[in-house]
């Protein structure tokens, strides 16, 4: 490295800002722990595994043959019940649904509760089995076949979404706090008395904050594939792309939340106040599209939602960016507007 | 001699209601080489007049001249002949004495060395020291190296020593002696009277937004603080001495009541005490605790504005009588 280089200002404020930045476990920590955390817990809680088996209680005389004729596992789990408490069983949801024996081989009483689900499918389950005890192995034939594809689990539909989180995150605080917090601590005034260039201080914190986003985000990706197996189905270089269009957007829309606030606590207000409505409304948990068709305009005209929808098309469903133009010239534009507003509007002090 | 800094009736206010104007009217003259106080009470407008000499505020009125540049035409030429201390800055925590200077020092075209900057403030044995760990003096000191790396032309430092215990305040006053030494100009603001007598060639003092005197500070003392100070009491429970009659006795200028008891300010101690003796033998009192002092500027102070330095506001029990 040449002593010119070391010695210009540029670099020595991209420099001060890592220093600063890793010397500070505790901000790594929330910055890289914590959404790793949250990618495990979210990826196990949501695991495809097979569903637990429903079970069923069976009472009368023929409970013997019935319940041995129902244990189908992994479905199905019969048991021989108590004829005493099995309303209680059922109200309490040990047992999904109550099938009562009786000499005659054909008649059954079937006690469900309607408005639970699993009681529903024990039921139409049960009767399903005992219907082709009674019929022949011709009158119907099923081959069954199963979609268990990378791609469609919970996890894969999610973590986009931790991206999407991430690269909001970073540019919010990583470049509106780091801004006022120099603010309170009048460093930026003493900056300011001297002849350093204000480009320069700007655009230090910019390569500072994409040096870091891409750190994150390459850990995000890593451990997804790694634990989960998550693949992007598109072009990572268009992801990348789309992920630098997020991560400056928010860069922007947090140099103009910035801009004129003289207090730690009030950013932080702030930035709550930006980020804890995308959690909801953002699409990251579940799709932004379960909510009404009325406001699905608003939402598609935040930069979030804009976000998470190109990251989630390219990772997902394998989409080139060609095909994304509507949500990239959101977040653009978004990311421009902040921009120009913030540097017409900074207190430099 | 040519003046490193000139403002000419500078003007200061506020938006509110009413508008705060914080500085009405000051005019300075610092010369090169120079080593100039600005004094004054807290809240009468030295940092707010320090800032706009250091172009971090804009003068509501007046003009400002700065090595014969000016303010909003050569800010960035300005900026580099210039380094500043300000008050309560922050440097970050996590960087080390070295890293601080080295940020600083990249942002000026002709720079001295960092380890000269770090040498001259004696922070030698703290360059691998995070700035979070520094005491108080050294802080200060840090924040002086910053200011002289750029190898500035003036120095500005807003109130240097305030909080600082003694012998802290001692090392600065030599960093900051040795630096005028080599031919640059200061402007220090600060409210302790010795550290403005011990420091500063010239002083101006400030009140309520004005300059109400200037000059070295042995004339201000000749000729508001009068040469001597003669203190004393009378014993407990006895009557009030007659403010006027002392003010008169032979060899007296003025007197006043004080925190303590009494102070008189005269040309000559050994005379006035002796009149002082017979007026109180004739007057049937007795004296107690008499001393007697050079005047400081703190008596110049008082003197021209009824106050003492440090406190904003006037005691009812400092009546002036002269």
């Amino acid at each position: 490295m040449s002593r010119q280089f070391r010695e210009s200002s540029l670099y020595q404020l991209c420099l001060s800002r890592l220093r600063e930045f890793i010397r500070q476990p505790d901000i790594l920590f929330w910055t890289y722990g914590f959404p790793l955390l949250m990618l495990l817990a979210m990826g196990l809680a949501f695991r495809n595994a097979e569903p637990s088996p429903l079970s069923i209680d069976v009472i009368g005389p023929r409970a013997d043959q019935v319940a041995a004729l129902l244990n189908q596992p992994p479905k199905l789990l019969a048991t021989i019940a108590d004829s005493s408490d099995w309303k209680k069983r059922l109200q309490s949801g040990k047992t999904s649904v109550v099938v009562h024996t009786s000499d005659d081989e054909s008649r059954f009483e079937f006690w469900s509760e309607p408005t639970r689900p699993e009681s529903q499918l024990a039921r139409i389950t049960v009767e399903a089995v005992l219907l082709r005890e009674r019929t022949s192995a011709e009158a119907l034939q099923i081959a069954d076949e199963r979609l268990e594809e990378i791609g469609t689990r919970y996890i894969d539909f999610f973590v986009p979404g931790m991206l999407a989180l991430n690269l909001m995150g970073g540019g919010l605080w990583g470049v509106g706090y780091v801004i006022v917090d120099m603010r309170v601590r009048k460093l930026l005034k003493r900056l300011m008395a001297t002849p350093m260039r204000r480009w320069h201080f700007l655009l230090s914190i910019l390569i500072v904050r994409v040096l870091f986003s891409v750190c994150e985000v390459t850990v995000i990706l890593c451990f997804s594939y790694f634990v989960f197996g998550v693949v992007c189905r598109g072009s990572l270089l268009e992801l990348v792309l789309v992920m630098a269009i997020g991560g400056a957007t928010f860069g922007g829309i947090g140099l103009l939340a910035a801009s004129r606030v003289q207090s730690s606590q009030a950013i932080g207000g702030l930035m709550n106040l930006i980020i804890l409505p995308m959690w909801f409304v953002g699409g990251v948990f579940f799709s932004s599209e379960r909510f009404p068709d009325e406001i699905q305009p608003v939402l598609k005209s935040l930069p979030f939602v804009a976000m998470v929808d190109s990251l989630r098309a390219i990772m997902m469903d394998g989409e080139s960016i060609r095909t994304l133009g509507m949500p990239i010239a959101v977040m653009c534009l978004w990311g421009s507007a902040c921009v120009a507003i913030a540097l017409k509007i900074f207190r430099w002090r | 001699m040519q003046a490193a800094i000139r403002a000419v009736n500078l003007f200061k206010s506020y938006p509110g209601k009413p508008p705060v104007e914080a500085v009405r009217g000051i005019d300075l003259e610092v010369l090169e080489g120079e080593c100039f106080g600005l004094l004054g009470p807290n809240g009468a407008g030295k940092t707010t007049t320090m800032e706009m000499l250091e172009g971090l505020l804009e003068p509501s009125s007046g003009t400002i001249e700065i090595l014969s540049h000016h303010w909003g035409r050569d800010d960035t030429t300005i900026r580099s002949l210039i380094g500043i201390s300000l008050q309560e800055t922050r440097l970050s925590d996590r960087l080390t004495v070295r890293e601080t200077v080295d940020l600083f020092r990249s942002f000026y075209p002709k720079p001295t060395s960092t380890d000269a900057a770090i040498a001259t403030v004696s922070l030698e044995e703290k360059v691998n020291t995070y700035v979070e760990k520094l005491s108080g003096g050294q802080l200060q000191r840090l924040a002086i190296a910053t200011a002289i790396v750029g190898d500035p032309k003036i120095l500005f430092l807003d109130e240097p020593t305030t909080g600082l215990d003694p012998q802290s305040r001692r090392q600065l006053w030599d960093v900051i002696r040795a630096y005028q030494s080599q031919g640059r100009t200061i402007l220090l603001t600060t409210h302790y009277m010795d550290e403005a007598e011990r420091l500063c060639d010239r002083v101006a003092v400030v009140d309520h937004g004005k300059t109400i005197a200037i000059g070295t500070p042995s004339d201000l003392i000749r000729q508001y603080g009068g040469e001597h100070v003669v203190e004393f009491n009378t014993a407990p429970a006895s009557p009030p001495l007659d403010i006027p009659a002392l003010s008169q006795l032979h060899g007296v200028d003025s007197c006043r009541m004080t925190d303590a008891g009494y102070l008189l300010v005269v040309r000559e101690p050994h005379v006035a005490i002796s009149s002082l003796f017979e007026y109180c033998q004739q007057n049937g009192q007795s004296l107690s605790q008499l001393t007697t002092r050079q005047s400081t500027l703190e008596d110049v102070f008082i003197a021209l504005t009824g106050r003492h330095l440090r406190d904003g506001n006037v005691s009812e029990d400092i009546k002036a009588a002269s």
